[in-house]
């Protein structure tokens, strides 16, 4: 922009920059006028005409009332927000849009927060001139999570813009005209973008308002309390509602460097789990085989001298991913303190041959805000609008920007801009990948040399490479949960960092969750101790803790049939276990079975602690509400099972505390991911002769224990438990759409339908992990072998 | 409406050639010439029409998807279009569409007096199609002739300063 100039808003200087709208100026003055349709992060459409002010320019005064929201600023423009002529025009348009609008705020959800309410308190008359019938609209269906009474929309066209602009969906559209006009789907059918929860904020009146939350609550009764989003690794700023100590629903807070104004519908729905009817809420003991409540004192103190008595080598502790800071670096010090140094937070990384050459501090390789700005970004094997929902908007606004957009993947995703995918099988990844950094003229060293020497790139990859180098420096490759879940993820890190060195562009980390990152600080992995320092004897990653049987297993809030990359193996080391303590939020039938002593902690809003996000920001929140019943907060937890193990330093009075003194540790830590050391990496464990390979997407709604528990986020599509091939995959087996198979990995055995899908790649099989009925199954990515049950009848049958 | 970022291009999954008659394709393609490459929806009206001309003059969810399909657009887009505008017809038409000028201009000079008449002598109320299926009546937004208020379309031919005498003559004269 050039130069600054100065206009006069009521009578103040305001300080502006050319082209400028007047209503961004006001809003930055702290001027208020009233507005429908203008929103910040939207185009601007100038069509409920509610922010008519009087201006002029130069001295000369514009014929009559210009919208603010649409009215550029220039030298020597003088407004007026408040003069008789504006108030004229603002008033006339309340009537206006008052006519059709009915007078049912008793019954609205909106009722109270409504901005439609408020501007007619200031700007409404009492009574209307209008006596003739209003407008009544019909209402669609838009799915388990928006609830519509478009009767009374205004049509500001908000969600329009949004879908379009930010969703990069137009599902949403104004059809018909003048009195006829309403927004709609036209044909009926569910929004589905993972994004779509937004329009409920955006929505101006109570034409779209949330439906799980519908007639709950009145926004008087709320108290707001601030927290962080606990799935993805963006960690979105929250404003979670809380009344009478349950959280009813929850709102994004601003935070341009984070999360914008948007959050995802995870975020934004997953709070549904909270309340429901299978949280723990009292410890419990398993003694012969009978699940016994207890108070926590026996609870503990039983959980003290088992692991006192244990084998601190024989000893295993698996914590979950978004557990907060507090929670993961605490488990880390007693696990230490106890000697025993197998502490893994990756629960769906299957390699972990890199461990000695990983960085320490890994993170996105760019602020979360810099994406949008990056020429090229190199994804490599991630689903990211399911993984990533808002990191996915801002490489759609890099894309939209001009940016090139590459993928490597097992599967083709659907992405609502310009990008140019590699569909490849698990086994040909590597290969792809070394093709790439052939073109880039990369080298290598070691086995890496080989792979890339032995490569041939094709046109494709030379265009990768091509569009890497053209990026200027300005551009990031990204590793996603596909390829942490890949049994060669030490491969991708190697060849990702080639060829992003050989581009002259950033690597970086998609957190798998919302502390991945704060994990690596906290000291839970195997080879880093708090602080972010290496450790100089390693213990064992998750892999090695799931094969070794150990005698005793710690997990802290997951569900092993759930949660690790391989539930088969999971359940089984369990079982093997003498000794298992599973500290969690929620009860469940496969911790019920693999579990001797159960610990209730608080979830997500019911504790104070820390995220790091995937720029290594560290986001601290209060707890909102109390946990049910005797669940106490996870540190705190932690903070007795310390003392009682007579581990010294364990005196924390609150979070702060606990955050202080591991920030203390990581004083000297910055989030890079330059290897540590040359990886030693050996060959490629899935070859060409590997065969048929499973994919083992994580659906968006069932990441966490939590997220898997909102009722509402359950019915929207996409988790269902099924297997997909390519139809050329599956006219070579014999298989067609609709066949009923079971699906063999080693011992592990399951049944499901077929379904034909083109975007998954030849030698792929697309079976969800997490997923009710995926629990019998084996590793999230490895080989899968699929036999023929029945035929079609036999699906239709089960409908 | 205005979108930052427009116009949003969204591929569907159709073989283009498999959509529409060829005669048909190639009316659209020379609309779709017009326009810059990456504009082709401007053509959205004239291949509107030119679909519905085809299909007895009226215009199908399915048609209005395959209009959108054939210029990469959203078809909640074509939809917004087809609705807003009075020449499209989304429900079945008669062999011909007699649309009436219902505003300021030929109100003043009475168009009022020539619905009236159209309905009370061939029993249709506005939006109906009588029941030989001749024509369907039609009331329709500022036809831009108001020097020589009222107007009519007949299907695609004005006919001005009508009396319900004239207008019946021309009525008469429908297949």
């Amino acid at each position: 922009m050039t130069d600054k100039i100065n206009i006069e808003i009521d009578g103040r200087v305001c300080e502006a920059a050319p082209g400028e709208m007047i209503i961004a100026v006001a809003d930055r003055e702290g001027i208020s006028i009233p507005r429908f349709c203008y929103h910040k992060k939207l185009s601007i459409a100038a069509n409920c005409r509610m922010c008519l002010v009087e201006a002029e320019q130069g001295g000369r005064p514009f014929p009559k009332p210009v919208p603010a929201c649409a009215t550029p600023v220039g030298e020597g423009l003088k407004v007026w927000t408040r003069s008789p002529k504006a108030i004229e025009a603002q008033r006339a348009t309340m009537e206006f849009l008052l006519i059709n609008h009915p007078l049912d705020c008793p019954i609205c959800d909106q009722g109270g927060e409504c901005e439609l309410q408020d501007v007619a308190m200031g700007y409404g008359g009492d009574v209307s001139r209008f006596s003739e019938r209003k407008r009544v609209v019909l209402d669609e269906d838009l799915g388990p999570l928006i609830a519509t009474d478009m009767t009374r929309c205004i049509h500001c066209t908000r969600c329009v813009r949004f879908c379009a602009e930010i969703a990069g969906v137009r599902e949403l559209g104004a059809t018909g005209r003048g009195e006829d006009m309403r927004i709609g789907t036209y044909i009926a059918h569910a929004v589905t973008h993972e994004l779509a929860g937004n329009v409920i904020d955006l929505c101006p009146v109570g034409a779209l308002t949330s439906k799980p939350y519908r007639f709950t609550a009145r926004p008087w009764e709320l108290t707001g309390r601030d927290s962080i989003a606990p799935h993805d690794g963006l960690g979105s700023n929250l404003r979670l509602h809380v009344r009478r100590g349950q959280v009813m629903r929850v709102h994004p807070n601003d935070n341009e460097a984070v999360n914008e104004t948007w959050i995802s519908d995870r975020d934004r729905f997953s709070y549904a789990g909270l309340n429901g009817a299978d949280r723990l809420k009292a410890p419990m003991v398993k003694r012969d085989g009978e699940w016994h409540q207890v108070e926590w004192t026996e609870a503990l103190t039983y959980v003290a001298e088992r692991l006192k008595a244990a084998d601190s080598a024989d000893m295993g502790w698996l914590m979950a991913p978004n557990a907060t800071l507090e929670e993961l670096y605490l488990a880390a010090r007693i696990a230490r303190g106890l000697g025993c140094d197998n502490i893994d937070h990756r629960l769906r990384q299957q390699d972990f041959r890199a461990d000695a050459a990983d960085p320490l501090f890994p993170w996105l390789g760019r602020p979360v805000a810099e994406l949008p700005r990056q020429k090229a970004i190199l994804l490599i094997g991630s689903h990211i609008r399911q993984e990533q929902p808002l990191l996915a908007h801002r490489i759609r606004q890099a894309a939209l920007d001009g940016a090139e957009v590459l993928c490597v993947n097992p599967l083709e995703l659907e992405l609502n801009h310009r990008s140019t995918q590699i569909l490849s099988a698990p086994a040909r990844m590597v290969s792809d990948l070394a093709a790439i950094a052939k073109a880039l003229e990369a080298r290598g060293s070691g086995v890496m040399a080989d792979l890339i020497g032995a490569s041939e790139p094709t046109a494709e990859h030379e265009a990768f490479a091509q569009a890497l180098k053209q990026a200027d420096g300005q551009g990031v490759v990204l590793l996603g949960a596909l390829a942490e879940a890949h049994p060669d993820y030490s491969l991708f890190k190697a060849l990702a960092g080639v060829i992003a060195e050989a581009a002259g562009i950033h690597l970086g980390y998609l957190p798998a969750a919302a502390n991945s990152v704060g994990a690596h600080l906290a000291g839970a992995h195997p080879a880093i101790l708090p602080g972010a320092h290496p450790a100089e004897t390693p213990g064992l990653a998750v892999a090695a803790m799931l094969d070794k049987p150990l005698s005793t297993l710690v997990l802290w809030g997951l569900e092993p049939d759930r949660d690790l990359i391989d539930s088969t193996r999971a359940m089984s080391a369990c079982e093997q276990a003498k000794f298992v303590v599973a500290s969690s939020a929620f009860d469940s039938p496969s911790l019920r079975a693999s579990a001797d002593v159960l610990l209730p902690i608080g979830a997500f809003a019911e504790t104070s602690g820390t995220f790091v996000n995937a720029s290594g920001t560290w986001q601290s929140f209060q707890g909102a509400v109390a946990p049910p019943g005797e669940a106490r907060p996870g540190w705190k937890v932690l903070r007795v099972l310390g003392n009682l193990l007579d581990l010294s330093g364990f005196e924390y009075r609150d979070t702060a505390e606990v955050r202080e003194e591991l920030a203390a540790l990581c004083a000297e830590a910055a989030p890079d991911n330059t290897p540590r050391a040359t990886q030693a990496v050996v060959g490629p464990t899935l070859t060409a002769e590997s065969g048929l390979t499973r994919v083992g997407a994580v659906p968006c709604y069932s990441l966490d224990p939590l997220v898997r528990r909102a009722p509402a986020l359950a019915r929207m599509p996409g988790a269902e438990f099924a297997v997909r091939l390519h139809p050329d995959q599956a006219a070579e087996l014999g298989l067609a759409d609709g066949d009923c198979v079971r699906l063999i990995q080693g011992e592990a055995q399951a049944e499901t339908h077929l379904f034909l899908d083109a975007r998954v790649a030849v030698g792929a099989a697309l079976i969800p992990a997490a997923v009710p009925g995926s629990e019998g199954l084996g590793a999230m990515m490895g080989p899968v072998g699929l036999e023929r049950l029945s035929g079609r009848s036999a699906h239709g049958e089960r409908g | 409406m205005s979108f930052r970022n427009a116009p949003l291009a969204v591929e569907h999954d159709v073989d283009k050639s498999e959509l529409f008659k060829p005669e048909i394709r190639e009316a659209i393609d020379a609309h779709i010439a017009k326009y810059p490459p990456e504009w082709k929806q401007s053509a959205v009206m004239p291949a509107l029409s030119i679909v519905q001309d085809a299909n007895g003059g009226w215009l199908t969810t399915e048609l209005m998807d395959d209009v959108a399909a054939y210029l990469d657009m959203p078809a909640v887009s074509v939809y917004e279009v087809a609705t807003f505008y009075g020449m499209y017809d989304l429900e079945p038409q008669g062999r011909h569409k007699v649309c009436v000028c219902n505003s300021i201009s030929c109100m003043l000079n009475g168009s009022e007096e020539l619905i009236e008449h159209v309905e009370h002598k061939y029993g249709v109320k506005v939006g109906e199609t009588t029941a030989d299926g001749r024509f369907t009546l039609k009331e329709v937004e500022c036809l831009g002739a108001c020097r020589d208020a009222p107007a009519v379309l007949l299907d695609k031919v004005y006919h001005e300063k009508l009396t319900p005498e004239a207008l019946d003559k021309l009525i008469d004269g429908l297949e």
